[in-house]
């Protein structure tokens, strides 16, 4: 029987974690080099930790499946990282950040974490301005901030349009110079695909090389995931082609609980579906909404170009829907009401897009103000759909970007089996059912350079626990496992491709378990995915072999498990009878349309435990909210 | 929306793996002018597949030109022919309907071929590993205020550091050189306050390291930065040689002492 304990340390807020560190036991620095850590996952969360833990003298063994480290998604991220430093004396505060965090995840975030999260967040900024990280400055050599949404305040560091790329290459440096100790070994081009577990505690990784085909086994004390989120269960979304979630979901099946799957992130300025053959989402920045006036016709499947619309017969929804938030009201409404829109058919020639207009922008601060402020953005935007957006509108909708479920941890960030720590994205923890911009850098780094080092050690000098050979038993069932997995897929030489079978999932998730879900479609979708993962694995086709380079395969792999996955985000979304952030059910709303949160029946996380059959047992970890009261959300 | 569709030949690069003897294979496809190059190869692949054939292997990521994952050699320049973009931010409406196209690896003594249009680039993470970094332990960084950066410096700094580590420099140019990869990391640390303590030392290993992994030496074409999907200026590559230079002149001169 698995008891969920989260592990808070007690006392006021503001002093958890400092009398939790002075709690925590200690690694003497000669016995540090005793202990292997395996990290899997080298994006923020995974470099930033493997730096860390290898500056200790931990031995590390650092886990990819690029070709180099540099390469995890973290590198895409665009506007910034949030830092509470007051550095603009704008009023802004630990207790600011925390309040922010909570609220913008929709009470339905763990109070504790939240407060950690702020309050090492101006070390990170220190931290990386150490390593070489060329944050923007002022003129006087200080550094520069700006605004994001659900904040205000000025607490957002960057670096141009690129913070993601320039914070992963100072935590690869930081790691890289590990290497070049000696005390962090790197491999590449290796995905894990599955966890080892003896006398329930994680002892290892198995893993794929992507290159020879090999199955290799890795022995270690303790294993940390920093493997990121599974927006690509929707096929398509504004994550990485390669980003999965294999290895959380295998650590799942062996025992580790999924919280919250149900809470995804669907953000509302991307560039919309051109065609069959789109393989991703681009997302444009959020900032275009201080300028771009988003609006479609009036009338339904209206043919004409949009310049040929005239202003009497626009819908600028957003402005007419909430009046005070505008065309910057929060991710999940705007993202709502662009769909509700589109489903009545008044989108884009009928399809699925909306138009985000600066020509009223340009008409009044002038074109060179429009370039100044989004020249980059309008750039990339013309690169990819041919269209000028000084001249035409350009056209945005909807797409998954984050995913704020993910393995249950405590407050160590130690999952419910001992010896398995989850990090980053990959994680649940700090964002409850909305992430606020900006924020999803700022855990990544705090989870990999400040908690994780801390709680390691506690982990390692509490349990003592013991390194196992590779040669065990059940290193080699599990890697049995593995290998009668792949030969499996290897073998149905069905009619479908992998891609085909991915889309049809994804267009399942779409419809019925992405912006807004209800009973029914929940119900329908859950039948749908079932049916959905017999077709895979009766008819699918996987050419090639399992002994060199097979990127269907590896493909394979990875929708295999999304075939799960998606199974259990229904049940989830299905059980949670309220709507929160990301969550809409539309059962669950004001008679204005806005969410209905029930504090009173769901104020829990939801964590998931497998059981055989894809039955799956739900566990509640109950939420309590002392510093911050939850209210209701209205942007009207 | 719809587009017209354009019918194009493809030569495209097969070769088994890394010790095997490649050669071009045709492909005639029919793709939208508003998908991008690597979604018509998936196109492609999905029809292969869905014949029981093998797909053509080949890198990618983001598919936004910032992992520096993709590359290919389309029609004998790296990441294709229009400047200053990733492979993966190409797209079929700049190719006509009837062309033939030519698409290899990135190829270089240094990036051997491991299948198809796929390259170990690994050398250029070796290189990184040999000092590419500022020293500094967590726990030990003073307030991030504390250090003045003036703009320009910190602006000159992001330039350099702006680059994706995708080898397109090492592939265009005729001698594989990848002095502007080695140079824009140089320049990002060096120009820092916080990179001088580590600057000559720096210098001289992650050069030493680039010429035993076999790349060429600079010859001053600059077919490099006209490749660079980031547009990376050799102006860095000078400041290297200049650091490199000092740093000899250093060692040279403790040794007399």
């Amino acid at each position: 029987m698995i008891k969920l304990d989260s592990k808070i340390p007690s006392g006021n807020i503001s002093e958890k974690w400092t009398n939790h560190k002075f709690n925590l036991k200690l690694v003497n620095p000669a016995n540090k080099r005793k202990y292997t850590i395996i990290v899997v996952g080298t994006g923020l969360a995974g470099a930033s930790a493997s730096a860390t833990l290898g500056e200790l003298g931990y031995n590390v063994l650092t886990f990819t499946f690029h070709d180099s480290a540099r390469r995890a998604h973290s590198i895409a991220a665009q506007g910034g990282i949030n830092a509470a430093k007051n550095y603009q004396n704008d009023g802004d505060s630990i207790f600011r950040l925390f309040y922010d965090t909570i609220k913008g995840g929709d009470f339905r975030a763990r109070e504790a974490n939240v407060y950690r999260l702020a309050e090492v967040s101006g070390n990170i900024i220190d931290q990386c301005v150490s390593q070489g990280v060329p944050f923007a400055r002022e003129y006087g050599g200080l550094l520069d901030n700006r605004s994001f949404g659900g904040a205000q305040v000025s607490r957002t560091f960057y670096a141009k349009g690129q913070t993601g790329q320039q914070l992963l290459l100072g935590a690869v440096a930081s790691m890289n110079r590990q290497i070049d100790l000696g005390n962090v070994k790197l491999f590449t081009r290796r995905e894990m695909l599955d966890l080892v577990v003896i006398d329930g505690q994680a002892k290892g990784i198995v893993v794929r090389n992507l290159i020879t085909g090999e199955i290799e086994k890795y022995s270690a004390h303790a294993v940390v995931l920093a493997t990121g989120g599974y927006s690509n269960v929707f096929f398509l979304s504004t994550n990485a082609m390669n980003c999965n979630a294999t290895a959380i979901w295998r650590a799942h099946k062996r025992g580790a609980l999924f919280a919250n799957p149900c809470f995804t992130q669907i953000h509302p300025t991307c560039l919309p579906i051109h065609g069959e053959s789109q393989s991703k989402l681009t997302l444009m920045s959020e900032s275009l909404r201080n300028d771009g006036r988003v609006w479609v016709s009036k009338f339904k499947n209206d043919m004409r170009h949009p310049n040929d619309i005239p202003e009497e017969e626009r819908d600028y929804y957003l402005e007419r829907k909430y009046p005070s938030f505008g065309n910057l009201s929060p991710r999940d409404i705007s993202s709502r009401a662009a769909k509700e829109v589109c489903d009545e058919g008044r989108g884009v020639h009928g399809g699925d897009a909306v138009y985000l207009d600066f020509r009223d922008a340009i008409k009044r601060l002038g074109k060179k103000v429009i370039e100044e402020r989004y020249g980059n953005l309008f750039e990339i935007y013309q690169t990819i759909t041919g269209e000028n957006p000084y001249e035409v509108p350009m056209k945005i909708y909807p797409a998954p970007h984050y995913t704020m479920g993910g393995l249950w941890v405590d407050y160590n960030l130690m999952s419910n089996i001992p010896g398995l720590f989850v990090i980053g994205e990959a994680n649940f923890s700090d964002h409850g059912a909305n992430r606020l911009g900006a924020s999803a850098l700022m855990q990544g780094l705090a989870d990999g350079y400040f908690i994780i080092p801390y709680t390691m050690g506690d982990y390692l000098a509490s349990y003592k626990p013991s390194l196992v050979e590779t040669s065990h038993p059940e290193f080699e069932k599990v890697k049995n496992d593995v290998e009668d997995l792949t030969k499996r897929l290897l073998s149905i030489k069905g009619k479908r491709t992998v891609d085909d079978i991915h889309k049809q999932l994804g267009r399942i998730m779409w419809d019925k378990v992405g912006m807004s879900r209800n009973e029914k479609g929940l119900k329908e979708a859950i039948s749908q995915i079932r049916e959905l993962r017999d077709e895979f694995w009766s008819n699918v086709n996987v050419p090639g072999s399992g002994n060199d380079v097979n990127q269907t395969l590896e493909r394979a792999g990875r929708v295999a498990d999304y075939l799960e996955l998606g199974e259990l985000m229904a049940i989830d979304a299905l059980h949670r009878n309220e709507s929160c952030g990301g969550h809409f059910r539309e059962e669950y709303q004001y008679e204005d349309g806005e969410a209905k949160r029930d504090d009173e029946n769901y104020s829990y996380v939801a964590a998931w435990e497998m059981k055989d059959n894809f039955n799956w047992e739900l566990h509640k970890e109950n939420l309590t909210f002392e510093y911050v009261k939850p209210t209701v959300r209205s942007y009207k | 929306m719809e587009s017209k569709k354009l019918n194009l030949k493809l030569k495209i690069w097969r070769q088994k793996n890394s010790n095997s003897v490649g050669s071009f294979v045709d492909y005639n496809v029919t793709v939208s002018p508003d998908a991008s190059f690597l979604e018509m190869l998936d196109e492609l692949n999905n029809n292969l597949e869905s014949q029981g054939l093998e797909p053509i292997a080949f890198e990618s990521d983001c598919r936004e030109g910032i992992c520096g994952t993709c590359g290919l050699v389309i029609n004998g320049q790296p990441h294709g022919p229009i400047p200053r973009i990733a492979t993966c931010q190409l797209h079929m409406r700049n190719f006509k309907d009837g062309d033939t196209i030519w698409v290899e690896p990135f190829r270089a003594k240094a990036f051997p071929v491991i299948k198809d249009l796929m390259v170990d680039r690994s050398a250029f993470d070796k290189i990184l590993q040999a000092g590419g970094y500022i020293s500094s332990n967590v726990g030990g960084a003073p307030d991030a205020n504390s250090i003045l950066i003036p703009k320009e410096v910190a602006s000159e700094a992001f330039d350099a550091a702006s680059c994706i580590g995708c080898g397109a420099c090492v592939a265009a140019c005729k001698n594989a050189s990848a002095m502007l990869f080695v140079s824009a990391k140089i320049s990002h640390l060096g120009l820092l306050p916080q990179g001088q303590p580590e600057r000559y030392r720096r210098v001289e290993r992650m050069i030493k390291v680039m010429d035993e992994l076999g790349f060429g030496s600079c010859t001053n074409t600059y077919a490099c930065e006209a490749e660079c999907p980031k547009g990376i200026s050799v102006k860095f590559i000078a400041r290297m040689n200049r650091d490199y230079l000092a740093a000899k002149l250093k060692a040279s001169k403790s040794e007399v002492a």
